[in-house]
């Protein structure tokens, strides 16, 4: 079960009329390292898990929907003003055609979300393995929409959600190493 | 600490049609090396905190475009 927040888990400013910068956020709305590919991916791998490690996805699966949530304000903010002209010109036409103003879950180049994007391999440390992987990529996915990006407030909500991506990885390394077991054990002889 | 970027110089042909990136850089943040983390790390204030998007101190890796001065240190 969850419980609803009626807020962001970071605000989430947008200073300039960008929509072009929409475009290459919606990698992280329906991309392959995506904020709803994480989710995803996360609160599946609680089941099967050993139940040390269970705690961990649910919270971090979880706070990816907080981050899912954050990308589609910024989306939005960048394109419920724009004409079609404007969204034209940022790429946003083919868009448009299909989705209006409504966002969907497709990545940067227009291909839709697929589950192929997730893995389930059913072995705890291929699963983490994984996890770390997703989180690096997001963290890479952040660095080249900030790049790319000259909006410093949009950009300061970007710095904040790749720095969680930080500390998921590191928590999932953690993870790791718990089911490892040997770490920090005292051998007493 | 370690550095949260490293640095390489790739080969630079003559014949390169761009005009040559002579210093790459890339991203290594320091979860690469914290390991599984040690008990009363520094912390940032509350506040400080929920801006950094950590609470842990050596965790704080900011990530400024090229277009923004980058202003590293504790968030403001
Ligand atoms: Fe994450």
């Amino acid at each position: 079960m969850w419980i609803y927040e009626k807020k962001l888990q970071y605000p989430v400013r947008v200073s300039t009329c960008n929509p072009m910068l929409a475009k290459f956020l919606i990698e992280q709305y329906g991309g392959a390292d995506g904020e709803l590919a994480a989710a995803l991916r996360y609160l599946n791998q609680r089941y099967t898990i050993p139940d040390r490690v269970i705690g961990l996805l649910t919270d971090i699966g979880t706070e990816e929907f907080a981050h899912l949530e954050m990308i589609a304000t910024m989306v939005y903010k960048l394109t419920k003003d724009a004409t079609p002209e404007q969204l034209k010109t940022a790429g946003l036409g083919d868009h448009y055609v299909d989705h209006g103003k409504d966002l969907f879950y497709h990545n940067a180049a227009g291909v839709p979300f697929t589950a192929t994007y997730i893995q389930a391999k059913g072995d705890p440390i291929t699963d983490l393995y994984e996890d770390i992987a997703a989180e690096e990529k997001a963290r890479a996915t952040y660095q080249w929409i900030i790049n790319m990006s000259d909006d410093t407030d949009l950009n300061d909500a970007l710095r904040f959600l790749r720095e969680r991506e930080i500390v998921h990885s590191q928590r999932f390394r953690e993870a790791v190493e718990i089911l490892k077991e040997e770490q920090g054990k005292k051998k007493i002889f | 600490m370690n550095t949260h970027f490293k640095t390489y110089y790739p080969y630079v042909s003559p014949f390169d049609p761009c005009k040559p990136m002579v210093k790459k850089t890339y991203s290594t943040p320091p979860n690469l090396y914290l390991g599984f983390q040690p008990p009363n790390l520094p912390q940032f204030t509350p506040m400080e905190a929920l801006r950094a998007g950590t609470l842990w101190k050596p965790l704080y890796d900011p990530w400024y475009s090229p277009y923004e001065k980058g202003k590293k240190g504790v968030p403001s």
